[in-house]
């Protein structure tokens, strides 16, 4: 039986292959990456062992995979819906006894790129201890365990919350939690590694090495402790002689393993029985919302549409939930280079990556977008529509990050022409999205789904309509730059009052012809563009 | 490419529109329409002419020509895979035809699209809606789309909404919706303009029995009042009672089309359907089902 489960995701994976040549090309990236990670982890593990000392290799061991478990059991719950090729809501209509599917699933559960290295990984680095055979052996039973652990842990982790995952309340609030977490990693361990330099960084020269070694050791006996790295920290143990401690451990890894497959038997026990079913209460909102403040023109309808998604679809919240974290992510990489040119750059890349994020507006709204096709809303209604939003709240927040990145880098002569490039990249961004999303439509995250996750095959596409849209944005926006920068350079307030005027009226007059152009194109291709739509994976 | 279609409905288009010819009143005129020159009917609420299309290698509309009179109850059956849908969204401007055009109360769809769009409301099946709007926003919204006046979208909602039993829902986002709540919603949103005909694509499908019936109440009164209704269905029996004309789609053309009584002749339309669709096993088939 658990080989029949073997074989049914082996050929689910063998099918994905036949499906698309793309998804067969990110499959292979994906193994060859992988690949390339293992390798290299194998061999700086070794590197440690031989050349330096076993002691350093126990404790990369037991950190990076108290790391690795931590991550199987954590990733999922952000991921949502990433993998879910073998649901046991599937297997409820057939007679399998739970004992036999929660098996099955385990085992399937390797059998992926992430899985079949960590296999390779815990195997490889095991053998860090090849001159020692019997802590070898430790060392072979711990990688065993441990990735028991990672596969069994997540499946637990992930059917236990499995109703709650399934709410789409839920899934919205992850979702920006999750797109934050991802854009703050980088300043995140930037912080950290900085945090860890003026910790040990005390006493100088040889003395940082040892100091950071200490840091870890005080880390990874902590660690060995926990359910994430006892199965890891066995061969360490072994290899240090601390038997009491081997023992204590090896319970731990057995106890965590345990408790998890009794929690995911009893969960999955619980799902079978009980089919996924919405949450019964769902959101609700009183009246007319954004629809009774605006005139009743087609219009202002998709400005008021698009105003309401802005704020509801998290597709589009999770992208302005990054906005004012920009500005962070550029304080922080400002502060360790000590040149603050990044920070003040943020007001205009603000304001650019603003106006660009409407520009597949058409291909965010998927096939809805037939309402629009059938009700022939004429091109200009759509395209300002679409505008509106982001001309009014725009140029509030580019201006708010300019003067807040002026007031942090204390550089208020740059204001008016940092203003001046802000509005300037913001019309014209704008302007260029509102013409090329009526003529360039690629997948993105369908409505409801997660915005990380980015549709198989569609990446040639991106990128041919991202490039363009960007090359032609660089191109109209010489006017601006070249004023601006002229105006950062010589200084003196004329410039700058220069700068801010060439900014909005040169952005204005690209915007009114971009999206003339726009409407044009929009009209006359309404239906291709729902056709185009319509033919998304 | 865009705009080969266009020239082929000024080609087409005959400057001095001969009253209707071909056999019969609304004859199957769909297998010998192509070599006639394409004369359309110009009291007909929708008459389409010669329409091809095809996707890659499969050509899922080849060559139909129907009029749908102006006042009529017009059902469009076939099997899965006929080219309802392809054939619906080409006669509503959702999708650009190959070949052919359609005239919507003698306007030409292809050649002057929105004055034709502003007299249809259309129910594609199978698109999305904007479904983080409520019921209520959604309604509005599609009012307001049409150039509709504040005061006239606010109470045309109030009444669908009432009309179609979702009241107590009104202000819970369409996501939310079970699925026979969202094809109500939708039909709604194809209605509050109040267009002189209706093209709805599998109206009833996932719709409730006490719904269902409340829908074809609402559509027969329409009817009554002028109004021209298509309706696409799989559901024979359900074409049979509510329709009063009819036409059968199957591998992209038509096979009869008519008044509900002469295509069925003195059979019911079901077993008609069979006989002119064909596929129907007569075998035993699953002898083992039986004994256990």
């Amino acid at each position: 039986m658990v080989a029949r489960f073997l074989t049914l995701k082996l050929t689910l994976m063998g099918n994905t292959f036949l499906k698309s040549v793309w998804q067969t090309i990110g499959m292979i990236a994906a193994a060859v990456y992988a690949l390339g990670v293992v390798v290299i982890l194998v061999i700086v593990v070794g590197a440690l062992a031989f050349l330096e000392d076993p002691a350093w290799a126990g404790l990369a061991i037991t950190l990076g995979g108290a790391l690795t478990v931590l991550g199987w059991w954590l990733i999922p719950i952000f991921a949502f819906g990433v993998d879910a090729t073998l649901d046991p809501h599937r297997f409820t209509t057939f007679a399998i006894p739970r004992r036999t599917l929660v098996a099955g699933l385990a085992v399937a559960g390797l059998v992926s790129v992430p899985g079949i290295a960590t296999v390779l990984v815990a195997l490889g680095t095991a053998f860090a201890w090849v001159l020692e055979p019997g802590v070898l052996l430790v060392a072979l039973v711990g990688a065993v365990l441990g990735v028991a652990t990672c596969v069994i842990g997540s499946r637990a982790i992930t059917t236990v919350l499995a109703p709650v995952l399934e709410s789409r309340r839920y899934r919205e609030v992850v979702t920006i939690v999750a797109v934050v977490l991802v854009v703050m990693i980088g300043p995140l361990i930037g912080w950290l590694t900085n945090g860890v330099e003026v910790s040990v960084g005390g006493d100088s020269d040889g003395g940082a090495g040892t100091q950071i070694l200490a840091l870890f050791e005080q880390a990874a006996a902590v660690v060995g402790w926990t359910p994430f790295g006892a199965a890891w920290s066995l061969a360490s143990t072994a290899h240090d002689g601390d038997w009491a401690g081997l023992v204590g451990r090896v319970a731990v890894a057995l106890g965590t393993i345990a408790l998890a497959w009794l929690v995911w038997d009893r969960a999955l026990a619980r799902a079978l029985v009980s089919p996924p079913v919405g949450d019964g209460g769902g959101g609700k909102a009183k009246g007319l919302g954004a629809f009774g403040r605006v005139p009743f023109t087609p219009t202002w309808a998709v400005t008021a549409r698009t105003a309401t998604y802005w704020l509801r679809d998290p597709r589009y919240s999770g992208s302005i939930a990054i906005v004012p974290l920009l500005p962070v992510v550029m304080y922080f990489s400002s502060q360790s280079t000590g040149n603050f040119f990044m920070l003040l750059a943020t007001g205009p890349f603000v304001a650019w990556i603003l106006g660009f994020s409407i520009s597949n507006d058409i291909g965010y709204d998927n096939t809805a977008f037939a309402l629009h096709v059938s009700s022939g809303v004429d091109g200009r209604a759509d395209r300002w529509g679409r505008a509106i939003p982001m001309l009014v709240m725009g140029p509030l927040v580019s201006a708010a990050t300019v003067v807040a990145s002026v007031w942090v880098a204390d550089a208020w002569h740059l204001t008016l022409p940092l203003l001046g490039l802000a509005f300037g990249s913001l019309l014209v961004s704008t302007g260029v999205s509102c013409a090329v999303s009526a003529r360039l439509v690629y997948p993105v995250a369908k409505p409801g789904e997660s915005p990380l996750k980015s549709p198989q095959g569609a990446a040639m596409a991106t990128i041919v309509a991202q490039g363009l849209g960007f090359l032609v944005t660089l191109g109209l926006s010489v006017p601006v730059f070249g004023v601006g920068i002229a105006a950062l350079l010589l200084g003196g307030v004329s410039w700058g009052i220069a700068t801010l005027a060439v900014g909005v009226l040169y952005g204005a007059l690209i915007l009114v012809l971009a999206v003339r152009f726009g409407a044009r194109v929009y009209n006359s291709r309404l239906p291709e563009l729902l056709q185009q739509v319509q033919s998304f994976p | 490419m865009s705009d080969l279609p266009a020239t082929l409905g000024a080609m087409t288009t005959p400057v001095d529109p001969s009253p209707p010819g071909g056999p019969g009143p609304h004859g199957a005129q769909g297998l010998q329409a192509s070599p006639e020159p394409l004369s359309y009917d110009p009291s007909a609420a929708l008459s389409v002419r010669g329409l091809w299309k095809r996707f890659g290698q499969k050509v899922a509309v080849s060559g139909v020509s129907l009029d749908v009179p102006a006042g009529s109850f017009y059902g469009l059956v076939g099997p899965n895979g006929a080219g309802k849908t392809t054939m619906l969204s080409m006669a509503t401007g959702l999708l650009r035809p190959d070949f052919g055009t359609a005239w919507v109360h003698g306007v030409d769809l292809w050649a002057r699209p929105d004055e034709a769009k502003a007299t249809l409301g259309v129910l594609p099946d199978g698109v999305r809606l904007f479904d983080r709007l409520t019921g209520r926003q959604l309604l509005t919204y599609a009012g307001m789309l049409r150039g509709m006046d504040k005061d006239t979208v606010v109470e045309r909602t109030a009444d669908l909404l009432q009309a179609f039993d979702l009241g107590a829902d009104a202000d819970t986002f369409v996501v939310d919706y079970s699925a026979g709540m969202t094809k109500k919603i939708a039909l709604g949103s194809a209605m509050i303009h109040a267009p002189r005909t209706l093209v709805l694509d599998e109206p009833f499908e996932a719709v409730d029995p006490v719904s269902a019936a409340n829908i074809r109440d609402i559509l027969k009164g329409y009817v009554a009042g002028g109004g021209t209704v298509i309706v696409s269905s799989h559901v024979m029996d359900l074409v049979q009672r509510m329709c009063d004309h009819v036409a059968v789609l199957a591998a992209g053309q038509v096979l009869a089309a008519g008044t509900v009584d002469d295509v069925r002749g003195e059979q019911t339309l079901e077993d008609r359907f069979v006989d002119l669709v064909g596929g129907r096993q007569h075998s035993g088939g699953l002898s083992w089902l039986r004994g256990s």
